[in-house]
């Protein structure tokens, strides 16, 4: 399974499926991250974790560990 | 007849300009009931009938944060009569969402559509028509900022109020959802006001556990309900809530693509260039710390120190107390009057207003990179160091007023969502060296290590090492164990900062420390005066020598306490309670127990330090640095606890992190004093014993496996 923490830094991806559940979960669908949204991961933290992602026009910083429960294609 | 209307948004909206554009200075600021979210309430400009409540800023009604179930709660309970919606034009989608919930609880609804002058000058067009058909509510364009539209808004949602127009339920959802909301709707149509059928019916398929509680449906007709809410969620191959969010979602792609015409951007704006560079990968580190390196050289060492010195030698010194002095002189007034008037009095204050410029420039500067939208950069950047020891990159921005007054840099925990997040920092950000406490550590330097110009690093980082210790530590106890919570945080473009937003968060902190100095210092500076010149033995009577003051009897009871600490004089015990009023008080009680004549704090500000020497006689260089320690790291003073109790909105809370940063304090003045005696020779002693045990205490609570990591794991585990 592809996840977001897989995709580099300058690409474009599309969520296919959220994994996990409750608040975490919620949380980060309500900031738009939803099935079919187009995804693009902007740049990584200077230590390496959060990334910076453009999501439905706006930029989100998501920890790596939270990435990993949004599937991508 | 009052007209109630809500004002509803996400975080970065402008609904903070927009409520003080429509209110003015007419505002009630408190807090929600039994939660420490913000409460702000005033009257529409020239409307007094008119109430408009500002709720939270939030991304949905979801039932999982605490501000977005004080705007629901607030929605369905008080049922205002209309809500204005404000919507950031430049982000429409992701606003939109909210919208999308905000219309499906039967109340009036009226969209500000926002920032509309950044929209055109982005060359992007909204059809404003198409989208409030789409949505069955009004659309006005308007811009908080520069106070394009608001008023307009207002007056139309009272309008709307008064006829008591609901907006227009769209459909959003899809046949067979529909179909299960539908359904429920039908089942608990008696059970709630027409009003808010809808919404209930959603929250149920979602299994919102809040409304389920709230409605204590038969669990038969509930059993019922969850055979539709799983038959839809076969169908769709997904969980309830997901599918709601998901359709929501949906919903506005379509409605955007039919109302709104982006101008092909060019491909970095400029606030994309600025990011570029500010949160590049090799560059971010040294430009925060050149950025941070300005702030307080700005506001400590330069203007500030300009400022400062005006006004404790000039403003205070030179215009009030020497003609005061003069004129009590004149007029014949008891020299003990006199005394308590200017030295007491007007010393005791005028040395805490001192600080004031100093911590109004750091404020203001802090202030501006917060405006800007640099902070939510500087909360990105750090988020990596900060989670190793349990807090998250927003515990920074705390940590960073802090450095002024603990009392705002305890407010500004608000920011962090996460509730063990946020109890964590507020427990820590005292340790970082407010302003009121330099003039403890130039004493220290001044009395002590002739000036060294590293006590001041030193102290600093003895801050920083306490925080980072202790989020170690804490972060491995039961109450703080459990999941990391999610750190999804936005990241605004960055903007040109308003003058009225940076003043007025400039003005609101400030103020918090400028208001102790009217209060709690006054009341101290008249209270040690008094304690230090009068004695009840034999009767209340004024004494000459302070060691036989009421205040002395006190202290050498406390004194026993502090000797492991290396400083068991009554003078030191004192100094330290009393800093627990204002931690300036510490300078100014030394000064006075210890017969420096003259102020105490002016000789440390203006560096005649030979005036200091009475204080150097009851030290050595290893009793002053215990004490310095123990009163950097100790409880705050009332104030700041004043702020904890506030923000943690809990008594509990409050005497755990009270009795924590106490423990932790007289733990490391114990260890460091206890084995720098050893070092220098003192012989192995019980002191040194105890020091040891704690020590040793320290570092297993430190370096111990957290225990309850492994059952996150398994947790972890079970779920995948």
């Amino acid at each position: 399974m592809r996840t977001l923490k897989d995709v580099k830094i300058g690409e474009t991806a599309t969520v296919v499926k959220l994994h996990g559940e409750g608040a975490i979960k919620r949380r980060i669908m309500d900031m738009g991250v939803t099935r079919g949204a187009d995804i693009y991961v902007r740049k990584v933290a200077p230590l390496g974790d959060p990334m910076e992602i453009t999501i439905r026009g706006y930029e989100l910083s998501i920890r790596k560990h939270d990435a990993e429960m949004v599937e991508v294609i | 007849m009052e007209i109630k209307i809500a004002l509803a948004g996400n975080p970065n909206s402008g609904k903070t300009t927009m409520f003080n554009d429509l209110t003015g200075s007419a505002q009630y600021v408190g807090n929600w009931p039994g939660v420490t979210v913000e409460k702000k309430e005033g009257r529409l400009k020239g409307h007094k009938n008119i109430i408009i409540q500002d709720l939270p800023g939030i991304y949905s009604l979801s039932p999982y944060s605490l501000e977005e179930v004080v705007a629901r709660g607030y929605l369905v309970n008080e049922k205002p009569d209309a809500i204005i919606n404000i919507v950031d034009g430049t982000n429409i989608e992701r606003n939109l969402y909210l919208t999308t919930q905000l219309v499906e609880l039967g109340i009036p609804v009226i969209i500000a559509l926002n920032m509309i002058d950044i929209v055109r000058k982005n060359g992007d067009i909204i059809n404003i028509a198409k989208l409030a058909e789409a949505l069955g509510c009004e659309v006005i364009e308007t811009s908080a900022l520069k106070g394009i539209g608001s008023t307009e808004v207002a007056e139309r949602a009272a309008e709307l109020a008064e006829k008591k127009v609901a907006a227009h339920m769209p459909s959003v959802f899809d046949g067979s959802v529909e179909h299960a909301i539908a359904h429920i709707e039908e089942s608990i149509e008696d059970k709630v006001s027409a009003r808010y059928l809808r919404w209930y019916a959603i929250k149920l398929f979602e299994r919102d556990e809040k409304v389920i509680d709230e409605l204590k449906l038969d669990p038969e007709l509930l059993s019922h309900l969850e055979e539709h809410i799983a038959a839809c969620e076969a169908e769709m191959d997904d969980d309830a809530e997901s599918i709601i969010t998901n359709q929501r979602y949906a919903y506005i792609s379509r409605i955007v693509s039919i109302s709104v015409v982006k101008k092909r951007k060019a491909k970095y704006s400029t606030s994309d260039k600025i990011d570029r560079i500010v949160t590049n990968r090799v560059l971010a580190l040294p430009i925060f710390a050149a950025v941070m390196f300005i702030v307080y050289y700005l506001s400590i060492t330069t203007i500030g120190d300009i400022v400062t010195g005006f006004t404790n030698d000039t403003l205070f010194g030179s215009w009030i107390m020497g003609p005061l002095t003069a004129w009590f002189a004149q007029i014949g007034v008891a020299a003990w009057l006199a005394n308590l008037i200017v030295d007491g009095i007007i010393g005791g204050v005028g040395a805490v207003l001192g600080f004031v410029p100093q911590m109004l420039l750091l404020f203001f500067l802090l202030s501006i990179l917060e405006d800007i939208g640099y902070m939510a950069r500087v909360a990105f950047i750090m988020d990596r160091i900060f989670r190793k020891f349990g807090l998250s990159g927003k515990s920074f921005i705390p940590m960073l007023i802090g450095s002024g007054c603990s009392v705002p840099g305890i407010m500004a925990s608000r920011t962090i969502e996460n509730e063990r997040d946020r109890r964590m920092t507020i427990m820590t950000t005292s340790f970082i060296p407010c302003g009121a406490k330099m003039p403890i550590v130039a004493l220290i330097a001044g009395a002590i290590f002739n000036g060294a110009w590293w006590v001041a690093p030193i102290a600093y980082f003895i801050g920083v090492a306490a925080v980072i210790t202790s989020g170690v530590i804490i972060k491995k106890t039961k109450p703080f164990a459990g999941n990391p919570a999610p750190f999804v945080m936005e990241l605004p473009a960055y903007h040109i900062p308003s003058s009225t937003n940076v003043l007025r968060s400039t003005w609101e902190r400030g103020w918090s420390f400028i208001r102790r100095a009217g209060t709690i210092i006054l009341a101290a500076s008249v209270f040690i005066w008094f304690a230090s010149s009068f004695s009840f033995s034999g009767g209340l009577h004024m004494v000459e020598n302070m060691d036989h003051s009421m205040l002395a009897t006190a202290g050498n009871v406390i004194a026993p306490i502090f000797a492991p600490l290396g400083f068991g004089t009554w003078q030191s015990s004192v100094a330290t309670i009393m800093g627990l009023m204002a931690k300036e008080e510490v300078v100014g009680v030394f000064g006075v127990l210890y017969g420096v004549a003259g102020d105490a704090l002016k000789m440390v500000d203006s560096g005649a330090l030979s005036g200091l020497s009475p204080i150097a006689s009851h030290f050595t260089a290893l009793s002053a640095f215990s004490f310095l320690l123990f009163n950097l790291l100790c409880a705050p003073c009332f104030a700041a606890m004043g702020a904890i109790r506030r923000e943690m909105n809990s008594a509990k809370w409050t005497w755990a992190a009270i009795g924590y940063l106490s423990v932790f304090a007289y733990a490391v003045s114990l260890i460091v004093n206890q084995l720098g005696l050893l070092i220098g020779g003192h012989g192995f002693t019980g002191g040194t014993a105890a020091a040891l045990i704690v020590l040793a205490a320290l570092l297993w609570l430190l370096l111990r496996r957290n225990p309850y990591e492994q059952a996150q794991h398994l947790a972890a585990q079970a779920t995948k």
